[in-house]
Formats: structure tokens, sequence, C-alpha cells
């Protein structure tokens, strides 16, 4: 078969209105004039699993902290013998990484180092971990602490007396600076465990694959995850918090759950409504530190702010209840399920196999949990409380006239930022206008004007010229980016009979339904009951979506994507990494989706799209 | 009517016995007793077979006939083979065994509405059987109805012992006549829609973890013989998941014809060619079947099945047959061997970095080494040395 290629960065049109795009960005985020030669020879493939849409200028520190971090892990900590970090680039608003191997006479000589390291990882996890919550609280804790108050017009009186000889302008700029160290620093101890979760994955996984040829993969994902993980926690709150309202009798309270204050009024003012209440501001500290999105966008709403969210659920899975439904999840079935599942290949073995088989099994159960549980720790609670303190300044900073909007402050990048913010403290420690004010609206304009524009286009899947075969272990265990995949995107994959959709068989099931077709976090509420997700990608933080659909067809991800856990969580059939399900398929469509195979046919390409909109219940399908 | 020593029902709650029952009629009796929908029916006992080929007087004359016998002389083993063939399908059974027969068939018939037709198989004894293939000698008799077809093809079960092929197999091997005896199968007849076999492991590679089904439309016989091309799946053997599947031309289809009294061969149309002939449930439900008969027997199974038109979904799936794998279950170990600890760089933890453990403390030093055996410990007992070669394997 001939290689195909995608295209060059410089092949990729410009969105009309996007032009000099790259200036929004720091210079090392963009391809050179000047590297074109090699940066074209590198395959690149584009990340919109973790980054769907466009970045603003100071979103690209999500990125970057979580991809350099990454990389510092497997090239600089661990010592992986065959697997640098990921280089990354935007191009055109997107993330596009490409993974860099060691080179062939070096991986030897790692190899000691690297067993080394791991070992003493692997000894003494548990000891490590308990150090790891220390460490990500402590950064958490203080992240909350720092505040971005508008400086006063004098410098208190207090401060003259103690002789403290500052004017608190220090403060503003030490606590930004301190906030970005501090997602630095989480950001370093969120690949502290990561990337060793997935190697004890993959050496289970290797052994599996050898004493029981093509076994699936769901098989050994089942095997060592973990049933009840820290992941679904924020949704099972709800949960209880709903069978609660139920037990007090509290329906009435949820009549309209967009009205927050009402609604906590209503419930107080009922009888039983305080101990609810207490109930509910309990599982707020920590659990409603989640977000509706993944964690690296500025726009991501968290239910903490954002009340009407949970409550809504809330509200949902009340009238669920009281329909009868029964809304726990089957945890004691899953994990008997589970019990079963491992079992029974271990009685596949005999003698030395099986102990191998328990050894590895074990380090992976163990060590894999990780991979799915940090993620509320950091995505959720570190990232809501840095974009929380983030919208702080913001609207200080619009306060102060340097921006038209709130939350323009994201137009900026990060040392950008540090510029006006000295700019602020210029001005008003001199008692002059900053400049800020008369700089910054307009060029907040016209890069508005630009990340708009690029928001027009899709990215491409990759660039240039993928490898023969694509080896390096993370790109296939975190992306799903197989030699399989790439051709399929290529699309030189084998045809889906009947014209479809090929993907990867990421949560096991077969079901037919009509699509919706989810292209942000604010269209949730869209999503009827019975319905087929359709979406870029999606957050764990839907988990109540989860509940209420069929099944799930994203983009991109893999066997390990947060789409994929949480369909085989919730027993739903899931087809990841299609390439192009969101853009192919239409609200309304009706779908056949097989999990077990990965496929999803349209089955009325030809037909109008039978619903489309919220509200639209003309199409109880159940 | 009951068991006794020359009529075994099914679910006659006797324990079966292989000198008996013949292979296949205890493998029957032995499968209902544990539970496995199997179809009804009974077996005319090796002690019949004996009874009557002594009573009769056949043995002596069959004594006679194979004395001095020459294997190599075509002709004459032909001549020899046609007349015992002859006698056994003749000469008069006991009548007091032939009566409890008529009832035993008359008492399965009463099971059902209307009379259903009926399968008789030969079911030799183990001794008579040195390899699985030569089971294809003895005979299989379908869809006959009435008391007469089923006494007539019960000899001509009985008969088969002595086809030429049998007598010339028997010389050659020095393997005496003293003992040979044969039990016949009498079975409801499965009206089969779809049927086929199933093994409890891949054949390509002797793999146990994974469940093979070949399947295609109508009754089984087109399957086993290889006259159509089945469609083959193999699933997980845990997840029942699909690992691989092959959709068989599956062109003809064996299936019985009311004007015939009998089975007939029709062409299968391109619509139902083209498509698997199972539906994901009922490929769920042989792969089930195939566990149970494995977890029963203790040993890989390769087992034949049929789905009943006349039952309902759900209730319809029959077991026909079950047997040992003969192919790979003789081999030690059917999984490959894995290569634990043989990265080709460190070896065991501990063993392969002595000097660069963390410091000692009570507390990691217990957990950390694989020989203290710790069972608290997730982590203990790992292999560096397999990470290594895990992480640097050319591909996943």
């Amino acid at each position: 078969m001939s290689m195909k290629s995608f295209p060059k960065p410089s092949e990729l049109p410009v969105p009309a209105g996007a032009e000099g795009w790259e200036k929004i960005y720091p210079y090392y985020l963009v391809f050179q004039d000047k590297l074109k030669e090699q940066e074209d020879a590198k395959f690149w493939f584009c990340d919109s699993q973790h980054w769907p849409t466009v970045f603003k200028p100071f979103e690209t520190i999500g990125g970057e902290f979580a991809v350099k971090c990454l990389g510092q892990y497997n090239a600089r900590h661990l010592m992986i013998p065959n697997a640098n970090g990921i280089e990354f680039r935007v191009h055109l608003g997107y993330l596009y990484m490409s993974p860099i191997p060691v080179p062939e006479d070096q991986i030897a000589a790692r190899v000691p180092e690297f067993e080394q390291r791991v070992g003493h990882y692997f000894q003494n996890w548990e000891e490590l971990l308990k150090q790891w919550h220390v460490k990500v609280r402590g950064t958490i804790d203080e992240m909350e602490t720092l505040s971005f108050k508008k400086l006063p017009d004098m410098v208190p009186m207090d401060d003259i007396t103690t002789g403290k000889a500052m004017d608190g302008s220090e403060v503003l700029l030490e606590n930004y600076d301190r906030l970005i160290q501090l997602a630095y620093q989480n950001w370093q101890y969120h690949f502290e465990f990561l990337n060793l979760g997935y190697i004890a994955y993959l050496d289970f996984f290797n052994f599996c694959k050898e004493v029981f040829p093509n076994v699936p993969d769901q098989s050994i994902a089942t095997m060592v995850q973990g049933v009840d993980m820290e992941l679904f926690r924020p949704d099972d709150e709800l949960k209880h918090l709903a069978k609660l309202a139920v037990e007090l009798g509290l329906q009435s309270a949820f009549a309209n759950t967009d009205d927050v204050d009402a609604t906590l009024a209503s419930v107080r003012a009922s009888a039983g409504g305080e101990r609810w209440i207490a109930r509910y501001e309990e599982a707020k500290d920590p659990w409603f530190n989640f977000t509706v999105g993944n964690g690296f966008y500025g726009h991501d709403k968290y239910w903490n702010e954002h009340q009407e969210i949970p409550l809504g659920y809330i509200a949902d899975y009340i009238r669920r209840l009281d329909e009868g439904q029964n809304i726990m999840r089957p945890v004691a079935e899953l994990v008997a399920e589970k019990e079963r599942i491992v079992e029974e290949y271990r009685d596949l073995l005999e003698g030395e196999n099986q102990t191998v088989f328990d050894a590895k099994r074990q380090l992976a159960a163990t060590a894999y949990p990780y991979v799915e549980n940090h993620n509320f720790y950091i995505e959720h609670w570190t990232m809501g409380v840095f974009w929380r303190k983030i919208r702080e300044l913001s609207r200080m900073m619009h306060a102060e006239g340097f921006w038209t909007e709130p939350e323009d402050l994201l137009y900026l990048n990060r040392n950008e930022v540090r510029d006006a913010l000295f700019d602020l403290v210029t001005g008003w420690g001199v008692g002059a206008e900053p400049i800020g004010p008369t700089y910054w609206p307009e060029e907040i304009e016209r890069r508005r004007g630009i990340v708009n524009a690029l928001k027009t286009a899709r990215p491409a899947p990759a660039l240039n010229t993928p490898p023969e075969i694509i080896t390096e272990p993370f790109t296939r265990m975190l992306w799903g980016i197989t030699t399989e995949q790439v051709q399929q995107w290529l699309g030189a994959g084998e045809e889906v009979e009947g014209g479809g959709l090929r993907g990867m068989a990421a949560s096991p099931g077969v079901v037919e339904g009509y699509a919706r077709v989810i292209h942000d976090s604010d269209q949730l509420a869209e999503v009827q009951q019975g319905e087929i997700l359709v979406a870029t990608v999606t957050a764990p933080s839907w988990g109540p979506i989860f509940g209420k659909i069929k099944a799930t067809v994203t983009d991109i991800g893999g066997m390990m994507s947060h789409a994929a856990i949480v369909c085989r969580e919730y027993g739903l059939p899931a087809v990841t990494g299609t390439g192009s399900g969101s853009t192919t398929i239409k609200t309304g469509q009706r779908l056949r989706v097989d999990g077990t195979k990965g496929t999803v046919q349209i089955l009325d390409a030809e037909a109008e799209p039978a619903v489309a909109g919220p509200g639209a219940h003309s199409h109880s399908h159940v | 009517m009951h068991s006794n020593e020359f009529i075994q029902f099914f679910d006659g709650g006797v324990e079966p016995k292989l000198e008996n029952l013949g292979g296949k009629g205890a493998s029957l009796v032995t499968m209902t007793s544990a539970g496995m929908p199997v179809p009804p029916g009974f077996v005319v006992t090796t002690a019949q077979f004996d009874r009557f080929m002594q009573e009769a007087g056949i043995t002596g004359h069959i004594n006679q006939l194979l004395a001095g016998l020459d294997p190599e002389d075509v002709a004459q083993v032909d001549a020899v083979s046609a007349a015992i063939r002859e006698d056994i399908c003749s000469r008069p059974v006991p009548a007091d065994m032939r009566t409890q027969t008529i009832e035993a068939y008359e008492d399965l018939m009463s099971r059902f509405d209307a009379p259903v037709p009926v399968a008789v198989r030969s079911s030799a004894t183990a001794e008579d059987l040195p390899d699985a293939s030569f089971a294809g000698q003895q005979d299989t008799y379908l869809w006959l109805e009435g008391f007469a077809a089923v006494g007539e093809h019960i000899r001509s079960c009985w008969a088969s012992l002595y086809t030429s092929r049998a007598i010339i197999y028997r010389l050659k091997n020095k393997i005496p006549d003293e003992g040979l005896s044969m039990a016949v199968v009498v079975q409801k007849m499965v009206n089969a829609k779809v049927s086929g076999v199933a093994m409890t492991l891949d054949p390509a590679n002797g793999d146990r973890s994974k469940i093979t089904i070949d399947a295609s439309y109508g009754v089984g016989e087109m399957v086993v013989s290889g006259q159509v091309t089945p469609d083959n799946i193999v699933l997980d053997k845990v997840t029942l998941v699909s690992v691989s599947e092959h959709v068989g031309d599956k062109h003809a289809e064996l299936v019985p014809d009311a004007s015939a009294r009998g089975l007939v061969e029709r062409e299968v149309d391109a619509e139902r060619r083209s498509r698997r002939c199972l539906t994901d449930d009922e490929l769920k439900a042989v792969a089930q079947m195939a566990k149970r008969a494995e977890k029963h027997y203790k040993c890989p199974q390769d087992i034949e099945w049929a789905l009943d038109r006349d039952l309902p979904d759900g209730e319809n799936l029959l077991l026909l047959q079950s047997r040992p794998e003969t192919v790979h279950s003789t081999k030690k170990s059917a999984a490959p061997a894995a290569t634990p600890g043989t990265g080709g760089y460190a070896s065991v933890l501990g063993a392969g970095i002595p000097s660069t453990k963390a410091p000692d403390t009570p507390e990691n030093s217990a957990s950390g080494n694989p020989d203290s055996g710790n069972p608290a410990s997730g982590t203990s007992g790992f292999s560096l040395g397999s990470i290594t070669a895990s992480l640097t394997k050319a591909s996943i």
C-alpha cells in the first residue's frame, strides 16, 4: 500500500479573517520558517481529544504545562528506554504533537537507569502516592490563598507605622507569578504517576496478548480498572443527594433549578431541608470542583461556580427516581463481573504463567487506577481553582479599564499578562494612567476576530507523512494513534459495511438510536433520553448524561480515553477515535453503533434529520 | 418406561457406562444429567447387541467367516462383509428385547403432541475407536418416522461394525472381534434451522482462551462433512466478545421435506448466504453451552449443536454431541508459553538491581521484596526485565 500523506502545515488554508494568527501565540509555539525542512519531515498528530477548540492566547498554558511535563517524565525522570517526550506546536489554533524517539544506540544505556527509577516507584508505590496527595493538596490550598485585589488609594497607615516600606503592588505581582508556578507544580505532579500507570498497564497488556493471542483490549482494561473510582464520585454525590431529596419529600423545591438561590431557599424552608443542605455543603467540598469541560479552557464551567448545573442534574435524577428508575451504578455487579473475568482468564493458564499473570495484573491493578483518579485532582480541582483566580484577576483589570469584557484577559498570553500587571502597578504607583486601557481593548478586538475566524475551521487530524508503523507506546495508548488509525484517517482503511465510520472498539455492545451531536458542553441540556451522544470528545464530568444515553461516538480517543472508561463503567457501547463522527453525523440521524467492532453506521444517511434542537420530545424512542 | 439392561433413556437417571452405551450414548446421558439441553432419546445398549448376536447365531458364523481371512484380498473381504451384514439385518431379534425397544420408542413419542422423526446413530465402545476419525465409519440415519424404519436402522448401525473397511482395519491392527460391541442411539430429530460445531479453543494455534464456532443453515451434517463453507466465528472465551468473523458461502442446506419424508438438500438464496446465520444472542448461547460442556468434562470440547425451528427463541439451542477435542488437548499446554522475566536486561527485581534499592526501612523492604510474598502488597513480584521488554517491543 502506498503511503499517503497528510497536508503540510503550510498547505492548510488560513481561514478568512485569521491572517496574522501566528503572532497571538508565543514564538516558540508556532512552526518556524527557518525550521520548515525539519518540521515538515516530522509527523504531527492533532490532539483534539484534550484541545478540541481553538486556544485563546492565555489558554496555551494548559497545553504547554501538560505536554511538557508528560515529556519530562519520559525523558528526564524515568529515562524510558525508547521514548522521549512529545514536541508540540500550535497551528491555526490547534495543538499538534510529535513524539520524540530515543536514538537506537542510546536505548540500551538507558535501560539500567529506567529500571532503577521505575523499580523504586513500583516498590514504594503506596507511600509515594500518599505523598503525592499531600503535595497536590498543598498546592491547591496555597492557590486558594492567592487573591488579586484592587490596589488602595494610599498605603495603609499601619504600613507606615511598621515601616513596611512597600506599596502592596509586589503582592499582586508575586501572586500572579505564584499562581502560574503552582499550576506548573501540579502539572509536574500530574505526571509523576501517570506514565508509570501506563507502563504497568502495558506490561500486563503485552503479557495477555502473548498468552491469549488476540484477546480483546477491553478484557485487559476490565481486569485492571477500578470499579469505584474517584472520577465517578461527583456524579455519585449528586445521585445520593437526589435520593435524599426523594426520601425527605423535597421534590417540589427542584422545579426551577436555573434559579440557584430560590431553589436552595425553597429546600431550606421545607421540612428536613436543613439536613439536605448540610449534605449538599458536604458534597460541594471538594466534589463540586468539577468542570463540565476538561479543565483546559478559560470558559470551562465548574459546578461550584455554576450550581445550576449540578442542581439540574439532581432534579433530573429526582425525576428518574420518581419514575421508579434505578439511578445508581451497579457497583456490586461490576465488581463481581470483573472478578469473574480475572478468575476465568487466570484459570486458562498453568503453572508459572499463572504466577506471572498474578504479579503483572496486581501491579497494573495497583498502578492503573491513578490514571483514572488523578483527573479529579488536577484537571478538575487544581484547574478549577486556577481559572477562578485568573477570572478574579481578569475582572480586577477589567475594572481598571484594561479591557472591555470581564474575561478578556484570556486574549493575552501569560507573559503579556505579567507585562500588563506591571503597567497597571506602574500607572497606579506614579499616580498616572496605565497604558493598557489605551492599548489592549483594540488589540483584544483584533485577536478576538482572529480566534473566531480560526474556529470556523476544524483541525487536520495530522500533518505531513506518517511513519510506516507507529510504535511509540504512549502515543498508541493515550491517543489511540495506531498505524491502522492513521490509515483510516487517510481513507485507506477497511471499508465499513453499508458505509459509515470506523473507530476504536472502546466499549462493547451494539445499539441503534438517534444521534445527538454535541459540539460544546453548553449543549448538554439538549441530550434526550435514549439518544446516541456524538461529540468531538467527551468529558468525564458529563457523567449524568451517560445515564441517559444509549451509546457514545467520539472523533478522537483510544481505549483509555475518558469516554471509553466512562462508557465501560456505564455499560454503554462506545466507538472512539472515528476522526470525523461529529462533523459527518447530524443530530436526528438514526445510527447503529457497534462498540464491539468499532463501527458506526448511519442508517438513514439520505433522510433529513428527523428532529433537531433542544426540547424536541417528539421522538421519544427508547 | 424405565431404563434397564437393554434400553437406557438419556434422562433415565442410570449412571452411564461406556461399555454399555458406547462413547456417543454415554456422552448424551452424561450431558442430559448435567442439565444440558440435549434432545430426548434413549440408547439401545451393547447388551442388546451382544444378546442378539449370540441368540441369532451370528457370532458363531462370524468366527467361521473371519477365520483365516486375508485383509489384502479385497473381494473376499467384501463377500464376508456382505454376508455378515445380511445376517445382522435379517435374523430375528429376540422378541422380549424387540418389545422393549418398541416400548421405548413409543415412550419417546408419547412426550410430544404428535409423533416426531428421530435420528438413529451408532455408538461404538472406546476400544473400537483407535482415533477420532474412525468414528466416521459408523453410521447416522436421519429423519426416520415409525418404528419399522427405526428398527431397520438400528440393525444398520449394528451392521456397520462389519463394513469391509472396519474388518480390514481390525485384521491389520490385530484387534480381536471378541468383546466387539455396538450401542445405538435413538434420539428426537432436531428440526434445525441453523446448526454447526464449536470448539472450546482456537484450532489454529490451540489457544484455550477462545471458542471457535462453525455455523450454517439447516441440519449440521453438511458442516461436519465439509460440504458447505460455514460461517466461522472466534469468540473470546471469557467475555464472549467476537475476535474474528468470516461469513462463509453456505450455498446449500439440508432441510426436512414432508413429501419426501426425509431431508432434502436445498440451495440457499444470495441474501441468506451473505449474512451471518447466527444472531449475536444465538452466538453467545452456543459459546456459553460449549463452555458448560468444557467445564463439565474438564477438558477442551468439540461440540455439535443446533437451533430447533420448532422451539421458541431462547430455548431452541440444543446440544447434539460433546467430545474431547483431540488435536490440541493432547499437547501438554495449549496456551503459548510466555517469557516472563526474560527481557534480556535485568531479571527479577531484587536480583537485578540489588545495589540500587531505596534505603531499606522496615516498611518498604517488606513490601518491596518479591520473595517476602506480602499478600497485602499489590506491587510485589513484578519483573523489571519484562516491563522493559514490553515497552521496547516493536509494537503492541
